[in-house]
């Protein structure tokens, strides 16, 4: 018998291959791994969206879990999660800080004067240093951040309340926060 | 033929064309050079297959701006290509770093070439030895129709 390792060698390489088609078709090419997960947070300060004497800053909700939300009037995808991250905020387990990145102002106070405003505290951005240490490529990203302020999810797009409960939720602590 | 002169000029051009960042950023001609270099080996994240050098992108301008910024305190390339890995991963690098993980897609090239080596060879055998016993069998029996 020669036939079997004459047809066996490229069947397998084959195999392998579609192995790895496979393995690639189930990764999202949007969505590059954040070097910062298990990473300390990385250290802002920046003027309040609705008062610029205001700071706010990521030490303000230390000691604590919280989400950190990039956001823009700009951006599509934060007008489609916007009803998501209001019941979030509802919801009490955390609280969210909004990154207002690269936007104007007026649009942005307007944008949650007419939506409802989701955030404890809202930092703005508009040239865009701090979304750069935070590695923000395209809004909306959401991070979670534990109670020891270590970076522990980075959720890229429009967060929905099944991508909350199924990805953040278990990250969790059980009985934190609460209503 | 001036066609075809002018067209190879514009193919010759071209990749000078794409660049957005065109203006003069330093004084100095080295910084600037390392300038050039340095937003050419960056990826822009928001377009993938082209550096910052060649996006216009805001996030490009952003992270153009932050080279520029960095080179003019003084920072050495490998802390710049820190400072944006740190942030964003090694896939901001258009070059892949050399490192235990990636030793496999940096000898790929290489593996295959001799795969096809391999195969070449054992090919070019096994006919040389069909060849041989081929003109064997017609010596034993040169008069057989």
């Amino acid at each position: 018998m020669k036939l079997p390792l004459r047809f066996l060698a490229p069947a397998l390489a084959f195999a392998v291959l579609v192995g790895f088609f496979i393995a690639g078709l189930k990764r999202d090419p949007g969505e590059i791994p954040s070097p910062l997960i298990d990473k300390p947070v990385p250290a802002f300060s920046l003027e309040s969206l609705g008062d610029p004497a205001w700071r706010v800053g990521s030490a303000d909700l230390a000691g604590r879990p919280w989400l950190l939300n990039v956001w823009a009037t700009w951006c599509a995808g934060c007008r489609q999660e916007h009803d998501a991250l209001m019941s979030i905020a509802r919801e009490g387990r955390v609280p969210i800080m909004g990154l207002n990145w690269r936007d104007d102002r007026t649009l942005a106070l307007r944008w949650l004067a007419q939506l409802g405003n989701p955030y404890v505290s809202v930092a703005f951005d508009p040239e865009g240093r701090v979304a750069i240490d935070w590695g923000v490529y395209g809004a909306p990203e959401t991070f979670l951040i534990d109670a020891t302020g270590r970076v522990v999810k980075k959720h890229i797009g429009p967060i929905n309340l099944d991508v909350w409960q199924r990805e953040f939720l278990p990250l969790l602590p059980a009985g934190e926060g609460g209503p | 033929m001036i066609r075809i002169a002018a067209l190879l000029a514009c193919l010759a051009l071209s990749p000078l064309a794409v660049a957005v960042d065109t203006g003069q950023r330093f004084e100095d001609p080295g910084m600037q050079a390392r300038y050039e270099r340095l937003i050419r080996d960056l990826r822009c994240l928001v377009c993938r297959s082209e550096s910052i050098a060649d996006s216009n992108a805001t996030l490009a301008a952003d992270l153009r701006r932050e080279v520029e910024a960095l080179i003019r305190a003084g920072r050495s390339d490998e802390e710049i290509y820190a400072f944006m890995t740190e942030r964003y991963g090694d896939f901001i690098l258009l070059r892949p770093p050399v490192a235990p993980r990636t030793w496999l897609l940096w000898a790929a090239p290489a593996l295959f070439l001799a795969g096809g080596f391999a195969v070449v060879l054992v090919v070019i055998r096994r006919r040389a030895r069909i060849g041989l016993a081929n003109a064997a069998a017609l010596e034993e029996e040169p008069d057989r129709p």
